[in-house]
């Protein structure tokens, strides 16, 4: 007792050791199950770890009392809320979120994010508990089949069998969660394991035979690369998240600007490259820009760049880029010719692969190519009603104004979540946090709030905005506390308008204006309460003259979050759209011209 | 129809044939029948994500079959399955990407060797039962167990082949049929200059 309240005093007067120095002095000491994976965690120095006890997982939260290990525990008040805040931590970071939950409902509450962090190439570590192996199988109290739960939307999955184990497993977790196509790896711990004593070891080198990271990038593909460039009229660059996940948006930014190739990106890529810059053709898709989608539709070359061709990025593929010849730079082989077929691939990194075409291609001229993209802006630029109603365009376009676009965007899913692509103007990368390929209600929140707990750990100075509708901000609420607790300021949106939005805008559309259980306006809660009792500030806009005094306000309050409810109103659109299934040259541009616009 | 298929682009065709879709218009859609071999850590967890993910993605899986090689920390799977040359390249691509698995080969249109072992139990007695013996003596099949009206027979062979002997069989009254299952192996390349 004494001399671990020594070593802990001794500790915080000098700055701790990470990684693998901080667990040298454990090295081939015996200890429980449960302190050999708080030191395995200090070898993979994550610093924050989003957690919720329960029975299974007890005796590693009563060896972190004891212990004092490096990194900050975060108590989420749901396991859900866990997954998010690593997931939003791994974004804003660049490093691997980690999460730490029990057995049974623990585990699977976190299905959820781990399914949203498979979706989107989020590297995120999940230990679960589990009960003591010689109850597996018995339906023992709070068990669950993790692994079989787990197994497909994973990257890999793991059950640790002997506390000598423990660091192996976790080393070589972190090592898949982080390296290749990034994603989640679940690591599952049976109590018994955690109890037994061991002995801990660590060992820095990987051997795993069937996991290699891709490096396909020779000459031969780089000149045909150059060639099919250099043979372009009209090409594109089209960026997804890879492109971020690999630290390549500077490297990409200076290949488009000495190509002269024009940039759109997915939802995942914005932020990749700068939107205020000339060659930015901002987000194509489904809600993506019309111009965007017109120069695809024209292209004759697509570079992808870390994307996998989604179908909310595609529509109907038979119809996508018909034009255009492909060349496709992607970690992922299996993401290579799925939706549209590859004339080039080069199943290598994203950063190395631009690197070393940079230098062999030479600056394109393209004026004519890039003229058209421009008379295409203005034929159909994006818009809304300027009439003295609150709209959400509106209030995205102040916050982008407020914030300089220096800060964290976390957004939900659903019409808040396409209003923020389209309007605040991503010029730098991890600054725009989404959940795309599950789209996740309730992701916003608690993405925000590991966000927070990341840049904090990094000591990154930025602000963090969490962007919601009204019914996905109910669905992960209860981390406001956990927010305010910390004193983490978030700046929390919710874009009010009493109704599923999304859900509306498609019963509006194509479902003959049933609105079939999508209209909140009498069971919301009032927001601002809500807010107060998680002990958050609350301000409320209902007009738009509202809209600057509330955010001022909010931007003066650095102490604790600030929850902002925007009571926007209810059948504003997002436009333009594709239909789903429909191609990208059918895009509906406004609420009065629902036919085809060519 | 025809009008849209006149209507592709070079682009469209170039896919379209990548694919191995069809290009003409009302064409059947082209699924050919292909041989996977798989190489996968030996263990209990390495088998079942392979199985799972096809079924997670919706694969087609005609057979499988599972044993230790001469290695015993690596299991080799022999997956027959079906699918235009997209989804084949997919479901080599999704193998691969299983960090269990450890080797990937499409053996179909390879030189290979491939072999079912079938074992089938038939009701029959007097005439009938020497009957069903010229049968099992023309397919190479052995008796492994015999009762007054039960006859057990082993046969060992391509999967046409043992397809036509369970065929041929079914008018004489067949019990119960257990089949294990393609296994295939690439032949040896032949020495230099053994070609005629």
């Amino acid at each position: 007792m004494s001399s671990a309240s020594t070593a802990a005093a001794l500790a915080e007067s000098q700055p701790r050791l990470r990684g693998r120095d901080a667990v040298q002095q454990y090295i081939g000491k015996k200890m429980s199950g449960a302190e050999i994976f708080l030191h395995a965690l200090e070898a993979e120095d994550a610093r924050v770890v989003f957690g919720h006890p329960g029975g299974a997982v007890i005796h590693v939260y009563d060896e972190m009392a004891r212990v004092k290990p490096n990194f900050q525990h975060v108590l989420v008040r749901h396991e859900q809320g866990g997954t998010h805040a690593a997931e939003g931590y791994a974004k804003a970071t660049g490093q691997v979120g980690t999460v730490l939950v029990t057995s049974g409902p623990g585990a699977t509450n976190t299905v959820t994010g781990i399914a949203d962090a498979f979706m989107d190439s989020v590297p995120i570590v999940v230990f679960t508990g589990q009960v003591p192996m010689p109850l597996i199988g018995n339906d023992a109290f709070q068990e669950t089949d993790t692994l079989g739960v787990t197994r497909s939307i994973t990257k890999h999955n793991y059950l640790v069998r002997s506390p000598d184990d423990i660091p192996r497993i976790v080393h070589e977790a972190y090592h898949l969660a982080r390296t290749g196509r990034p994603g989640p790896v679940v690591v599952d711990l049976p109590k018994d394991v955690l109890m037994a004593e061991g002995v801990f070891q660590f060992d820095e080198e990987i051997q795993m035979r069937g996991y290699s990271v891709p490096d396909d990038c020779d000459e031969i593909r780089l000149h045909r690369a150059v060639r099919m460039i250099e043979k372009s009229q009209r090409p594109l660059l089209y960026v997804g998240g890879g492109t971020i996940n690999s630290n390549a948006a500077e490297v990409l930014t200076e290949f488009a600007h000495h190509t002269n190739i024009p940039v759109t990106t997915s939802l995942h890529g914005l932020g990749a490259f700068p939107e205020d810059d000339p060659l930015s053709l901002g987000m194509l898709g489904m809600h993506g820009m019309w111009w965007a989608n017109q120069a695809v539709q024209h292209a004759d070359l697509i570079i992808a760049v870390g994307a996998r061709f989604d179908d909310r990025v595609t529509g109907m593929v038979d119809r996508w880029a018909p034009h255009a010849a492909i060349i496709h730079i992607e970690i992922d082989k299996s993401c290579i010719s799925k939706n549209i077929y590859a004339d080039l691939a080069f199943n290598a990194d994203v950063k190395s692969v631009l690197e070393q075409l940079r230098p062999l291609v030479k600056p394109k001229k393209v004026k004519r190519w890039l003229n058209k993209i421009q008379d295409w802006r203005d034929e159909c630029p994006l818009t809304y009603a300027d009439d003295g109603e609150l709209r959400p365009q509106y209030v995205l376009e102040k916050l982008r104004a407020r914030s300089g676009g220096d800060a964290v965007v976390c957004t939900d899913v659903g019409q808040n979540q396409m209003w923020a692509a389209q309007y605040l103007k991503f010029t730098q990368p991890r600054t725009h946090i989404t959940s795309g390929g599950l789209g996740t209600m309730g992701f916003s929140l608690p993405a925000a709030l590991g966000a927070g707990f990341g840049l904090r750990a990094y000591g990154i100075d930025k602000t963090v905005i969490s962007i919601n509708g009204d019914g996905g901000f109910m669905m992960n609420a209860q981390e406001l506390a956990v927010a305010s607790a910390h004193g983490i300021p978030l700046k929390v949106v919710i874009m009010n308008n009493n109704f599923l939005g999304m859900v509306r805008q498609w019963q509006e559309l194509f479902h003959e204006n049933r609105f079939s259980h999508t209209d909140l306006t009498d069971t919301n809660p009032d927001f601002v309460q809500l807010a107060r009792a998680s002990r958050c500030a609350a301000l409320r806009a209902e007009r738009p003259d509202q809209v600057d005094d509330v955010i001022e306000k909010a931007w003066k309050i650095n102490d604790r979050p600030v929850v902002m409810e925007f009571r926007v109103v209810k059948e504003e659109m997002v436009f333009p759209m594709v239909p789903a299934g429909k191609s990208s040259d059918e895009m509906i541009t406004s609420r009065h011209a629902p036919e085809t616009f060519v | 129809m025809n009008e849209e298929a006149l209507t592709l682009t070079p682009q469209q065709l170039i896919r379209k044939r990548a694919a191995g879709e069809p290009v003409e218009p009302g064409a059947p859609p082209q699924a050919q029948q292909h041989i996977i071999n798989v190489l996968v850590e030996n263990s209990m967890g390495a088998l079942i994500r392979v199985v799972n993910m096809f079924s997670a993605r919706g694969f087609n899986l005609d057979s499988v079959t599972v044993g230790v090689t001469e290695d015993s920390t690596i299991s080799r799977m022999c997956i027959v399955t079906r699918g235009n040359d997209r989804v084949i390249s997919q479901i080599i691509r999704q193998l691969n990407r299983l960090v269990d698995t450890i080797a990937v080969y499409d053996v179909t249109g390879t030189d290979f060797v491939e072999r079912e072992l079938c074992m089938i139990k038939i009701r029959c007695t007097g005439e009938k039962r020497s009957e069903v013996l010229q049968i099992n003596e023309i397919f190479r099949g052995r008796v492994v167990d015999v009762t007054p009206d039960i006859l057990a027979l082993e046969i060992v062979g391509p999967t046409k082949k043992v397809d036509a002997f369970v065929n041929l069989m079914r008018t004489h009254g067949i019990e119960e049929v257990a089949r294990s299952g393609r296994v295939a192996m690439q032949r040896a390349p032949q020495p230099a200059g053994s070609e005629i």
